[in-house]
């Protein structure tokens, strides 16, 4: 039974998930330059060993309110196309091992931004957990309304 | 051959610098036959070439470096002069040597690389002057005529390089003084014929220098193996991983030093801050260790012009300007190509012959200038001639020719963008066709080649007076020098380059001005436009007292960046920012600062280019400023605005911004217009559909909008052109019943009708007002 792995995390309490070869490490920083005039969705930009690294504000793609960026924001950095772009989360969970028997296409139900960040569901032991669509995830010129 | 897989690596690579170092030296002999240094210097290269090569057993090529060695030696002690044919001989043998290197480099033995008719070639030269010279190459090579005390038997290994880079002790006690040159050569003598003892030592003990001499030649000598000894090779891998380490450091540094801060104990604090220091600087020097000056690029081109000049029969002198510029070793060698073929291109098809450039009016040696310098926090690179110059019409023709471009096109287009045409792909302007270049490939290469690492290529040409090729390659890893800023909260950097001077304004003797709403300042009497980095960047706007005035310059315009406080000079090493922000076009680049934080490059053409688009900026300053001031508490403002022929006043209060956007970003969302605003979809309405008004042929790529906003939501009003902001206290005012408007009013001496806002809204959005969300505009 073929399974896959996902580095897992919180945004607002619900469980978000990518695949771990996605990841290139996950860390807490707490210095991030804003980018005026840049879209909503950018957190800011901070210094990972002399690379500069674009954070996302995932909570800002999903439609809720900015990260207050006050103290340590956890990244889960992911390689991206070329170049390295953070993703800012809650929380970081652990890495399942998930089989793909349990996965589903994301409920009907689920509608706004986060429909369009969720490649499907993933039904673990007691709670669910969302696939995220790293492509759309960090795509801070997606139109959010 | 396994176990000398790494005294073969170290072969090559030394031998490969050797080679670069002949070429050049071969090409400055040609120029400078008498030079006995010169000689002197690729005897040695090519020597230590022929003995390690010896040494490794690689037979061929030991043969041919000895062939070239013993022609050089003839050089050396004028048996035969210097002529451009023997320089190009022993360049022939310097590509042979290279070719047989670069088999070895790929298949770890000599190959089938041919030098036979390389070594045919160099013993006709030795035998073409005197019929009475040695056939025998290697009697050619005899010790006897050779006054420096070089190891000839070629199974041994080669002398260190730094040994055959010493000056002979004989020649430097010959040119103190201390020894004549008949003692010093007998001496020599000597040594050849079997005398174990050092050259000092037969002098001494021959009486015939004296000993203080000999030591301090002794001692002249040993800070030359220094130099030599001076630089290392590290490997890139190496430099790449100390970088990363560095970067951790400083991570780690971060965190330690915010750590102690917060235990409060001043001898930690200080360590803390000491570690923080010299953290900063070993940051800063690791990161120079990848940079490279421009010159190492550069270094292969005199022996590219000379071939070249010399097969088309042309002259060719070459200047080098800037050679120092420092680039990151990766955007070198992304940059050798096109600017190899742009100088190739130059002497091909810039440079002309020298009889027409006699009968030109103009020196027979045709100039090709090589200059690299920063600017505009960029690293230029020309490559300028003085030769035939492009022809605008013709290429013009040849676009039209080729299809590029139609016809009519040509009338619209200025000088530069014409010019623009030979980056084209397919398009060719050489009357005939050479091997060199003119195949109608390269140009576009060039382009493509600059661009995909950022760069820009530009041209300029004046017609019978040459052409100047411009490579602007992009800061991206490159080391500026940099002024850093504060705005608001937050540091912002500013490539030095661009800085002509810096004023505070203290509000007293020095203060803002402004010219209808536009702040200026009056440098040394003349008027300075101002641009508010906080406006521009969209922060809150401070005050006009104890800022600072950062005189820049770009695009040949002078403008003045207000800022909130100059800190200091710096070393910063550019980072390429993030693509997602290339769209908003302030920003050259990041870097990590001091600390460790990232902070912006300002791109100050664009800051220019917003200075010239003054209406706009202007219109900016008029809200902010009267925002600023507050203004006398009595009297509405109003902006006035133009609607066709119509003036339209909107309450201030109820601007919130004042934008321009591109005519292409407006959509279309059922039967309404909207533009993507800042991750919001803002709708417009046109006040000209709205009042009825004839509008203005619409030109221009942007359409001017008013936005108005209430929390959340936003709406934005078109209008053809901001006019001014003015009081409305004194004018009458005589109530209107047209519609979308709440009366007219005579504001500066004409009438000027007052727009009924909240109409306007709704027109733009009739949900505005409710507490209903608005429905999802976007698609998903």
């Amino acid at each position: 039974m073929a399974s896959r792995q996902f580095a897992t995390f919180e945004v607002a309490d619900q469980l978000f998930g990518v695949e771990v070869h996605t990841v290139q490490e996950v860390l807490s920083y707490n210095e991030y330059t804003p980018v005026p005039l840049a879209p909503p969705a950018v957190g800011g930009l901070f210094n990972l060993r002399g690379q500069v690294i674009a954070a996302v504000d995932l909570r800002v793609q999903l439609g809720l309110v900015r990260q207050a960026m006050q103290g340590p924001v956890m990244n889960v950095i992911l390689r991206g196309d070329g170049e390295p772009v953070s993703l800012l989360v809650d929380r970081i969970g652990e890495v399942v091992d998930l089989d793909d028997e349990a996965f589903e296409g994301p409920p009907d139900t689920l509608s706004g931004p986060t429909r369009e960040l969720v490649t499907g569901t993933f039904k673990m032991d007691g709670r669910l957990m969302l696939a995220l669509d790293v492509n759309q995830a960090v795509d801070t010129y997606r139109a959010t309304t | 051959m396994e176990d000398l897989g790494e005294i073969v690596g170290e072969f090559l690579m030394e031998s490969h610098e050797n080679l670069d170092q002949i070429d050049r030296d071969l090409v400055a002999l040609e120029q400078e036959p008498g030079s006995r240094d010169l000689i002197s210097r690729i005897f040695r290269a090519i020597h230590t070439i022929k003995g390690t090569s010896g040494f490794l057993a690689f037979s061929r090529l030991e043969t041919l470096a000895h062939a070239g060695e013993s022609l050089l030696s003839r050089l050396r002690d004028g048996v035969q002069p210097v002529t451009p044919t023997t320089i190009t001989t022993l360049l022939a043998t310097i590509d042979g040597v290279r070719s047989l290197l670069e088999s070895i480099e790929q298949d770890g033995n000599e190959g089938d690389v041919e030098v036979d008719s390389i070594i045919t070639a160099v013993h006709a030269q030795m035998n073409a002057p005197e019929a009475a010279a040695p056939a025998e190459p290697a009697s050619a090579a005899e010790p006897a005529e050779e006054p420096e005390p070089l190891e000839e038997k070629s199974v041994r290994p080669a002398p260190e390089p730094v040994e055959g880079q010493r000056k002979p002790l004989g020649e430097m006690l010959v040119e103190s003084g201390a020894a004549a040159p008949s003692d010093v050569g007998s001496a020599l003598q000597q040594q050849l014929e079997g005398d174990e003892r050092k050259l000092g030592a037969i002098l001494l003990e021959e009486g015939k220098a004296q000993p203080a001499a000999v030591n301090e030649a002794l001692q002249q000598q040993a800070p030359k193996r220094s130099v030599a000894d001076s630089a290392i090779r590290v490997d890139v891998d190496l430099l790449d991983g100390l970088m990363n380490l560095v970067g951790e450091l400083v991570l780690a540094r971060n965190q330690l030093v915010r750590g102690v801060m917060e235990t409060g104990d001043s001898g930690l604090v200080r360590s803390a801050q000491r570690l923080g220091m010299i953290t900063s600087e070993l940051q800063e020097g690791i990161m120079k260790t990848r940079m490279q000056p421009i010159e190492h690029i550069w270094s292969k081109l005199p022996r590219v012009i000379r071939d070249l000049s010399q097969s088309l029969g042309k002259q060719v002198e070459l200047v080098m300007e800037g050679k120092e510029t420092e680039l990151d070793r990766s955007l070198l060698e992304a940059v050798k190509d096109p600017l190899t073929h742009l100088v190739r291109n130059a002497v091909d098809h810039g440079i002309e012959e020298a009889d027409k450039r006699v009968a030109a009016g103009k020196p027979a040696v045709g100039t090709l200038t090589l200059r690299a310098y920063h600017e505009g926090g960029h690293v230029a690179v020309d490559v300028a001639d003085d030769g035939a110059g492009m022809d605008v019409n013709r290429i013009a023709e040849k676009a039209v020719e080729k299809g590029l471009l139609r016809a009519d096109q040509i009338a619209t287009m200025d000088k530069r963008e014409i010019m623009a045409m030979v980056f084209q792909p397919g398009f060719s302007t050489a009357a005939k066709v050479t091997n060199v270049s003119g195949r109608g490939v390269g140009m576009d290469v060039v382009k493509t080649n600059i661009e995909r690492i950022g760069g820009a290529v530009s041209v300029d040409s004046t017609l019978g007076e040459g052409t100047v090729w411009r490579l602007t390659i992009p800061l991206t890893l490159a080391i500026i020098q940099a002024l850093t800023v504060d705005c608001g909260d937050q540091r912002y950097v500013v490539p030095q380059v661009a800085v002509l001077e810096l004023v505070f304004i203290d509000g007293q003797s020095t203060k803002i001005e402004y010219a209808s709403g536009a702040p200026v300042y009056r440098l040394r009497g003349k008027l300075l436009p101002l641009v508010r980095l906080d406006r521009t960047l969209g922060l809150n706007v401070g005050g006009d007292q104890g800022v600072y005035i950062m005189v820049l310059h770009a695009d040949g315009r002078r403008f003045g960046l207000v800022v909130d406080r100059v800190l200091n000079t710096e070393e910063v090493v550019v980072k390429a920012l993030n693509s997602r922000f290339k769209d908003i076009g302030l920003y050259a680049g990041a870097t990590i600062l001091g600390d460790g934080k990232v902070g912006l490059i300002l791109d100050v053409s664009s800051l220019a280019r917003r200075s010239q688009l003054t209406a706009e900026s202007d219109r900016e300053n008029l809200v902010g400023t009267s925002r600023a001031s507050g203004g006398p508490a009595n009297g509405e403002r109003l902006l006035v605005t133009a609607v066709g022929e119509r003036r339209v006043a909107i309450p201030l209060d109820a601007v919130t911004r004042l934008e321009e956007f591109p005519r292409d970003r407006i959509e279309h969302a059922g039967s309404r217009e909207v533009v993507q605003y800042r991750g919001q979809i803002l709708p417009l309405v046109r006040l000209s559909h709205l009042l009825g008004a004839y509008s203005e042929v619409e030109e221009g790529d942007t359409v001017s909008v008013v936005v108005y906003s209430e929390g959340e939501r936003s709406v934005a009003l078109v209008v053809d052109r901001i006019v001014d902001i003015a009081e409305n206290s004194t004018t009458a005012r005589r109530d209107a019943e047209e519609d979308g408007l709440i009366g007219t009013a005579v504001i500066q001496q004409r009438v000027t009708e007052l727009l009924d806002v909240r109409r306007a809204i709704l027109a733009a959005d009739p949900n505005f007002y409710t507490e209903v969300p608005v429905e999802m505009l976007v698609e998903a």
